[in-house]
């Protein structure tokens, strides 16, 4: 059997990509993308901690935030495609208009 | 008994006061005339219901009480409402009028009244003719209420307003002829008399707390009846044993100096001459500056439990009657001279009513209201005469110009220089005769003569420089200028018919308090009516101190004749002997030569001896340095820089520092949220095993230690293994339970740790607890 560490790590390892994705990466797709990869460790840990236990609740969890992951990936492009139009760009560097 | 309520009362206050509502609020949208009619109209109704008050309910209650020869007062009196709840105390707004007040409130209202007309012309090209009309109808509600109020609370009400008023009208020319150096002038002497007027009153509030303090009212009725409360001493508080009556009576008569300037608050009211002439006449001579002598009548009962204090009144005002008559003799501004002849004048009040003649110094007060608003008015119309001019060293020669303000300054001169048969010779000879002929037990005997002599040659004074002051104006030849000679004119009828009017009172006013030597005293009718308020003084305070009364000359009726001709005679070398011989139609030559003769004198006294200036150096100066340090120190370091600004500085600093976090680079705010996620993490994921020791962090050498590690949730999948001396090495195997024993030998601190193993995932936990060994 894989220890349960394995899982945690991989979670882990899964989770600080989709960190620096998120922190460091200018595109506004890729930080999108880089958001679904944290959820999707968060729910390897979900699932994991549920195996370990032998209870569901952890993987009942895991199908809401794919849900959730889902409804927002759509909104999120949805917002993206609309700046993309009236700015004509996805960089979030130049998207800074909330220091004012 | 012969008290009444009256519920007319409140109008006589009350109705200046709406004149000054309406003129200070709307005056400014009404014609003149709206304002002149308002201004004198609304004076005018409060003296017909102070005369309807007096003939209609005062009066017959007076014949009452005079017939069943009773000290009760007879009074009117009408409480408005209940001012001041508190406790046991209860302040009321309440109204008294008895025979002083009748008096005080005739003079205020009918002087007032004849002096708001004069106004309509002296004014009549003033820009700000409501604001002055305002102002004089503000000043007469407070005087009103100063000498109505049955109480000292009430009293002070009008006397702080009647302060302010003062203030007001002084600098009422505030930007004079928009240069703004004369402007200042009067500015500068409106906020001298408020000054000055201030320190006087913080003594007069001192006076209240020690009555209030010692008898718990300060309703007047009530406080003459605790006479034995006010005859208290400080030994209590080991003060030694002064009376509160004393104390009470010293702080309220520096109150009185201040208002009514006398020596040595008197500075402020030659500088208060900056205001409008009606307003010299009415504020600074007839009504206000004698706020002091009503208070002491008014309180005679408290001045007359504490002789030192009567004398300390007595001889405040005899000094000051002298002093300040001797620096008339060298002023040239007509209407400085009747400033010092004023402060002189008030002396004799003082004088009077310092010696228990209450009657005689509130006599004086009246006829001197009279004579002194005439005086006033004159110079007002000779003035207006002159283009402004106040130089008597520049007029002469307005006889036959002015032949109104001639006369009628002719006959107040006459007043108030002690000419038989004027009205201040009647009254004026009373207070000298009183001065001598009435003196307390508890005085040297050399006082009364003392008081006598200081009077005496103030009378001296008063004559020569008032016939100075008349020849100098009006007699000769002019010495003004061509462009002024051409303009000097008798004033309208709506000055001139006021002047005439106070003129005849002033001579003919004498004659209701002839003195007492005549058929002894059956026609004194002013001492008569004035006795139920200022004889039960002496009433209620006989036999609880040496009580003033009269003395062995008292009767001599000889004396008082022969003291009587002898004021005659000084007062006619005064005028006939002196001031004619050196000032009829102008300076003589014999004047210069004097002058020449003692130039040292002559400084001395022409600038007033030096009294501001000595003020300025002990006072003045070091206040205002005071002032100026507390304002650098405290006002613009402190609480400007520090607190106000540094607060603003904090925030703005603050602001500085945090703005560069908020820069709209969205994934700086992400690295924001993830620092505080970390932060969170950290503080709540540290070591979750805690270690309870039994019996206590400190424990013997030997004895034996229990340990127990405490984790959270069910500890069926953990192992323990204990470290009791700290040396880094486990002491004991795997353990399933959280228990362990120990006991310790050597007599240190140790550090006890546990190491705790979650089966489940090998996930390791350590505790630590400290433990001392003694």
């Amino acid at each position: 059997m894989i220890p349960i560490t394995h899982f945690l790590g991989l979670a882990a390892v899964l989770f600080g990509l989709g960190l620096i994705g998120v922190l460091l990466r200018r595109n506004v797709l890729i930080v999108l993308m880089s958001v679904e990869l944290m959820l999707n460790a968060a729910n390897l840990t979900l699932i994991t901690f549920a195996r370990a236990h032998g209870q569901s609740h952890g993987q009942g969890f895991a199908f809401f935030v794919m849900a959730l992951a889902a409804a927002e990936a759509a909104v999120g492009l949805a917002i993206v495609v609309a700046v993309f139009r009236s700015r004509r760009t996805v960089h979030v560097d130049e998207i800074n208009l909330m220091k004012k | 008994m012969y008290e009444k309520t009256y519920p007319y009362l409140f109008w006589i206050p009350l109705l200046p006061l709406i004149g000054a509502a309406v003129n200070l609020l709307v005056g400014r949208k009404l014609s003149r005339r709206a304002v002149h009619v308002i201004g004198c109209g609304t004076v005018g109704l409060a003296c017909l219901v102070v005369l309807a008050a007096f003939w209609s309910h005062l009066y017959p209650l007076w014949k009452a009480a005079h017939h069943a020869g009773g000290e009760a007062a007879p009074a009117l009196t009408q409480t408005v409402w209940d001012w001041i709840v508190a406790g046991d105390v209860s302040i009321k707004l309440g109204l008294w009028f008895d025979p002083l007040t009748a008096v005080m409130t005739f003079a205020v209202t009918f002087v007032g009244f004849l002096i708001h007309v004069y106004s309509t012309g002296y004014m009549s090209h003033d820009r700000d003719y409501a604001r002055f009309f305002g102002y004089l109808n503000l000043f007469t509600g407070a005087m009103l209420m100063l000498v109505m109020g049955d109480n000292l609370v009430v009293l002070f009400v009008g006397w702080e307003g009647v302060g302010v008023c003062s203030y007001l009208l002084i600098g009422f020319w505030y930007d004079k002829d928009g240069t703004e150096k004369a402007g200042d002038a009067n500015a500068t002497a409106g906020k001298k008399a408020f000054i000055v007027n201030r320190i006087g009153d913080f003594s007069f509030i001192l006076g209240m707390f020690v009555l209030f303090f010692f008898t718990g009212t300060l309703n007047i009725n009530d406080l003459s009846h605790n006479v034995d409360k006010l005859m208290l001493t400080w030994d209590a508080f080991g003060l030694g044993t002064v009376t509160v009556a004393g104390t009470a009576a010293i702080l309220l008569l520096m109150g009185a100096t201040g208002k009514s300037a006398q020596v040595p608050l008197y500075v402020w009211l030659p500088d208060a001459m900056a205001g409008p002439t009606p307003v010299s006449a009415l504020i600074h001579a007839a009504t206000m500056v004698t706020a002091g002598v009503y208070m002491v009548a008014r309180l005679n009962f408290v001045y007359m439990l504490s002789p030192t204090a009567m004398g300390v009144v007595a001889l405040v005002g005899a000094f000051t009657a002298l002093f300040a008559a001797t620096i008339g003799f060298a002023q040239n501004d007509i209407k400085k001279v009747l400033a010092y002849s004023t402060i002189s004048q008030l002396g004799y009040m003082f004088l009077a009513v310092g010696v228990g003649a209450y009657a005689a110094g509130i006599f004086h007060l009246f006829t001197h209201a009279f004579f002194k608003a005439c005086l006033f008015l004159c110079a007002g119309s000779v003035i207006h005469a002159m283009s402004g001019k106040q130089d008597i060293q520049g007029m002469g020669g307005l006889r036959k110009l002015m032949p109104h303000t001639h006369w009628t300054f002719l006959f107040s001169t006459l007043a108030i220089s002690g000419i038989p048969l004027f009205s201040g010779f009647f009254s004026k000879d009373e207070i000298l005769w009183k001065a001598i002929a009435q003196g307390n037990p508890a005085w040297p005997a050399w006082f009364p003569t003392l008081l006598y002599v200081l009077g005496m040659l103030g009378a001296f004074c008063t004559a020569f420089y008032m016939f100075r002051l008349y020849y100098l104006t009006f007699s000769g030849e002019s010495r003004a200028d061509a462009e002024t000679q051409k303009h000097i004119h008798e004033s309208p009828a709506s000055m001139t018919a006021p002047l005439i009017v106070l003129a005849v009172g002033a001579a003919v006013l004498g004659f209701v308090g002839l003195p007492g030597v005549i058929a002894h005293g059956e026609y004194n009718f002013f001492h008569h009516w004035l006795a139920p308020v200022v004889e039960r003084g002496a009433a209620i305070t006989a036999g609880q101190a040496a009580v003033g009364g009269a003395n062995a000359m008292a009767h001599n009726s000889g004396l008082e004749w022969g003291l009587m001709a002898f004021s005659v005679v000084v007062a006619l070398i005064a005028w006939l002997a002196m001031a004619r011989k050196l000032y009829l139609g102008g300076y003589s030559a014999q004047v210069e030569r004097l002058v020449a003769k003692m130039p040292r004198l002559h400084r001395l006294v022409f600038n007033k001896y030096y009294v501001d200036e000595i003020y300025g150096v002990l006072v003045v100066h070091p206040l205002k340095w005071l002032a100026r340090l507390l304002s650098d120190a405290f006002d613009k370091f402190l609480i400007d820089f520090v607190i106000v600004n540094g607060a603003a500085r904090i925030v703005d600093i603050s602001g500085t520092i945090l703005r560069s976090l908020q820069n709209g680079n969205i994934q700086r705010y992400a690295l924001y949220l993830v620092a505080g996620v970390a932060v969170i993490v950290f503080h709540f994921a540290g070591p979750r095993v805690e270690i309870q020791v039994k019996p206590g962090p400190q424990v013997q050498v030997g004895e034996t230690v229990d340990f127990e590690a405490r984790v959270p949730g069910d500890t069926t999948n953990h192992q323990f293994q204990w470290d009791f001396d700290g040396d880094g090495k486990w002491d004991t195997t795997w353990q399933s339970h959280p228990n362990a024993r120990f006991s310790f030998d050597k007599k240190q601190h140790y550090r006890v740790k546990v190491r705790v193993r979650d089966t489940r995932y090998n996930r390791v936990e350590i505790g630590a607890a400290s433990l001392e060994v003694r």
